[in-house]
């Protein structure tokens, strides 16, 4: 495993996002404390994915600053292959033998943690979409890189479910720099150690908030509950 | 089962039409006469269909590799795409029928000359089906990859190609339809073997119900063919039935 005591901030200077026409943010600085999860929070179309992508170096013109594993809305398992081999993607597609042999028991204990140990060898078909989400942060840990990038994984999930997978994401980011997009702020306030809300277009960060306690926090408690109705009711000031 | 009740009503309407005008059996033979000679002349038409099924299938693998490979390498590489497509497309232009006495000329009145012509119906939508199979893929999966270091090697060859291996198998199923078309057109130019072949020169000798019952055969030939290689697609991609 990576010295997670070594998880570098992530720091954005004076960038420029460009889609094609349309200017989504203008010098942009942004600071990503190292070993924090940061939850960026904005209604649709604000930016927020934009971003993610920036960071992760998937648009054009953006050097990617540091290596990141990146987790998409969907899940990206791929259907010809096994549970385990998809969590081993990214060893499989670097052709490093070595570090593949060596990758494989992180690859069976995250799938353990995340529940799924017992279904290495089924193919994502014979998963439930919460089981493949899990499967997809599976791999996603595994790629153990310091720096983590989520665009709104749990979206597409019943609360239930969503529930139990920020839980366990909570847990298993700990220590890294993550990113995590979404436009949800209960799960905003249960995953993160610091919330930016974006707005405005081209959009801007919000100062931080940091709510208290330790995550996951539990979404019963009073207090977080107090900052969901203000957030919302700030969220819902914003144009969209 | 209604297929078969519309089949046999057809072959019914058939004999009764023969029947009430008398039309002899070397202008259209009545289906009892055809199965008649299916039974009678088993043998010979056993030992045709052989010979055509081996051109076929030959045809069929050979115009598979091809097509596959040029598909790749398109993929692959703009430079080349650039310089053969548009002989791919120039040469499918040409109507295989027009040709086919040339290839007769080069390749002589053997199987050679035939498994090139199946080949060369078929190659042209394989490469087309898995070229736009390759072009086509998520792109959620190639940003994937891309943040996780891949090469472009490694993209196409565990990521690309599998995801079009659903388009290949269409392409295959496209090719297994048409591949008679090409080895029984090699064998109406010049052959000496085959059903095409048989059709031809019972016709000429006025056996026209010979003729019927290798055309019987000849369709029941394309159908396995067909239904081995949708077989055989669904073998190669388990996962296209279930979703994604």
């Amino acid at each position: 495993m990576t010295d997670l005591s070594a998880a570098p901030p992530l720091l954005v200077h004076r960038a420029r996002l460009a889609f094609g026409d349309r200017l989504v943010a203008d010098d942009l600085t942004l600071e990503f404390p190292a070993g924090r999860t940061t939850c960026l929070l904005g209604r649709s179309g604000v930016g927020k994915t934009s971003l993610l992508r920036w960071l992760a170096g998937l648009l054009p013109e953006a050097p990617r600053s540091q290596p990141v594993a990146y987790m998409a809305q969907s899940d990206l398992l791929l259907p010809w292959l096994s549970v385990i081999d998809n969590v081993l993607l990214g060893y499989r597609l670097r052709g490093d033998r070595a570090a593949l042999a060596a990758a494989e028991g992180q690859a069976r204990a995250l799938l353990a943690e995340v529940g799924l140990g017992d279904r290495l060898d089924d193919s994502p078909a014979q998963l439930s979409g919460g089981m493949r989400q899990r499967a997809a942060l599976a791999r996603t840990l595994c790629e153990d890189r310091p720096v983590v990038l989520m665009d709104e994984p749990f979206a597409h999930l019943d609360a239930v479910t969503r529930l139990e997978l920020q839980d366990l994401a909570a847990r298993l980011l700990a220590g890294r720099t993550a990113v995590l997009v979404t436009h949800d702020p209960l799960e905003a306030l249960r995953v993160g150690h610091h919330i930016r809300v974006l707005s405005g277009s081209p959009f801007t960060a919000g100062p931080p908030i940091e709510p208290t306690g330790a995550v996951p926090r539990d979404p019963a408690d009073p207090a977080l509950l107090g900052l969901h109705a203000r957030l919302l009711a700030e969220l819902r000031g914003l144009a969209p | 089962m209604r297929p078969l009740i519309t089949a046999i009503g057809l072959l019914l309407g058939w004999e009764a039409l023969v029947w009430a005008t008398g039309v002899p059996p070397y202008i259209l033979p009545p289906p009892s006469r055809v199965l008649a000679v299916l039974v009678e002349r088993s043998d010979l038409l056993v030992a045709e269909a052989a010979w055509t099924a081996t051109e076929m299938i030959v045809g069929l693998l050979l115009g598979l590799a091809l097509g596959a490979a040029l598909a790749i390498v398109f993929a692959a590489s703009a430079s080349w795409r650039r310089w053969a497509l548009p002989l791919v497309i120039v040469s499918q232009a040409i109507p295989v029928i027009a040709i086919a006495p040339l290839l007769v000329l080069w390749l002589g009145y053997g199987m050679a000359s035939k498994v090139a012509m199946a080949a060369l119906v078929i190659f042209f939508p394989v490469v087309s089906a898995l070229y736009d199979g390759l072009r086509r893929t998520n792109e959620g999966w190639l940003d994937l990859a891309r943040t996780m270091d891949a090469s472009q090697r490694a993209v196409l060859l565990q990521i690309r190609l599998p995801a079009a291996l659903p388009a290949f198998a269409s392409g295959a199923r496209i090719a297994a339809a048409v591949a008679p078309i090409g080895a029984v057109i090699g064998e109406w130019v010049g052959a000496s073997a085959g059903l095409g072949y048989l059709i031809t020169l019972s016709l000429a000798r006025g056996q026209t119900p010979l003729a019927f019952a290798a055309l019987v055969v000849l369709c029941l030939l394309g159908l396995a063919l067909y239904y081995a290689t949708d077989w055989a697609g669904r073998m190669l991609v388990p996962w296209q039935s279930q979703g994604e």
